[in-house]
């Protein structure tokens, strides 16, 4: 049995249909939901290093290592404003995310 | 055949991690599944012959950003009971959205051709005598410079701003006020008085 392309794409696929379900499942709990949106990048991830290895072109891999870098920093970034609001308000429920009125 | 059960082994298991990541109780539980869910993918990655993405994701991943959801999850005293309220009616909303897109990715899926083209476009093709970290390295510090270098703005721009939003200046906390010490001269600081004897202050 080869394990080609198509493998990889689905198992992506289903990963980030289950980072987008963990969205709408914890819409309460805002770790989860950044948790969530981790596992969508890991899927995109999964999908840009496959393509690279099945055309042999490694400007897929350099691609998913900024995708890397951008879920890193938005990880560090979200969790401090996470922190911030949490001493504030003392909860992280986001039905509690309305001092804007927006 | 090794190849193909080892794919079936870490896919299942990224899936079934990432399953239990978004519907477990508890989030440190979450946080560790989260982690068995970078360790497969990584596992992926050096299966697709990505050996340096992989490493990466463990450094990256592991080793920073899921040990500090781990950090803000034990820091923050979450009612975690409270959270959790009202996901029946969030499972069928979210189930249904979930279900199409999953079928609108395999349509995709299905019906896509890679086209003849495509392997004469490849930007940087791998070349096949050095390793994948070698090859990378050499395309990652000349054709693809800037883009590397606006990674590291980004991270640092990420790093300044998470230090600027929790640093905390609290008041009931005496602290060393260097400037303040070195401008004080010694007529702030002492002060004669004239005693008389016998008389006292």
């Amino acid at each position: 049995m080869v394990i080609g392309l198509e493998h990889y794409l689905t198992l992506a696929a289903i990963v980030f249909t289950i980072g987008m379900f963990g969205i709408f499942l914890n819409r309460k709990n805002i770790i989860i939901m950044l948790m969530s949106v981790e596992l969508m990048l890991l899927a995109v991830n999964i999908n840009l290093v496959a393509f690279s290895a099945q055309l042999n072109d490694l400007t897929g891999q350099v691609f998913a290592m900024l995708v890397l870098t951008v879920a890193a920093a938005e990880a560090a970034i979200g969790l401090a404003i996470l922190v911030v609001f949490f001493r504030k308000r003392g909860s992280i429920a986001i039905d509690d995310i309305d001092i804007l009125k927006g | 055949m090794i190849a193909g059960a080892f794919f079936y082994l870490f896919a299942t298991i990224l899936v079934i991690s990432a399953l239990v990541v978004i519907v477990s109780r508890n989030p440190v539980h979450s946080v560790l599944f989260l982690i068995l869910c970078f360790f497969n993918a990584a596992a992926l990655f050096v299966m697709m012959g990505a050996e340096l993405l992989g490493m990466l994701l463990l450094i990256v991943y592991v080793g920073a950003v899921a040990v500090l959801f781990l950090f803000v999850v034990m820091m923050l005293d979450i009612d975690v009971a409270g959270l959790r309220r009202g996901i029946k009616q969030y499972m069928i909303v979210g189930g249904a959205v979930g279900v199409v897109v999953l079928l609108e990715l395999f349509i995709v899926l299905g019906g896509w051709v890679i086209s003849p083209e495509a392997a004469g476009n490849a930007r940087a093709p791998a070349p096949a005598d050095v390793s994948n970290t070698v090859a990378l390295g050499r395309i990652l510090y000349t054709q693809y410079v800037y883009f590397f270098q606006a990674a590291g703005m980004i991270l640092l721009v990420a790093m300044v701003g998470a230090i600027v939003l929790t640093l905390q200046h609290r008041k009931d906390v005496k602290r060393q006020n260097i400037p303040d010490q070195i401008a004080r001269r010694r007529d702030q600081a002492a002060e004669l008085k004239d005693v008389k004897p016998g008389q006292g202050i």
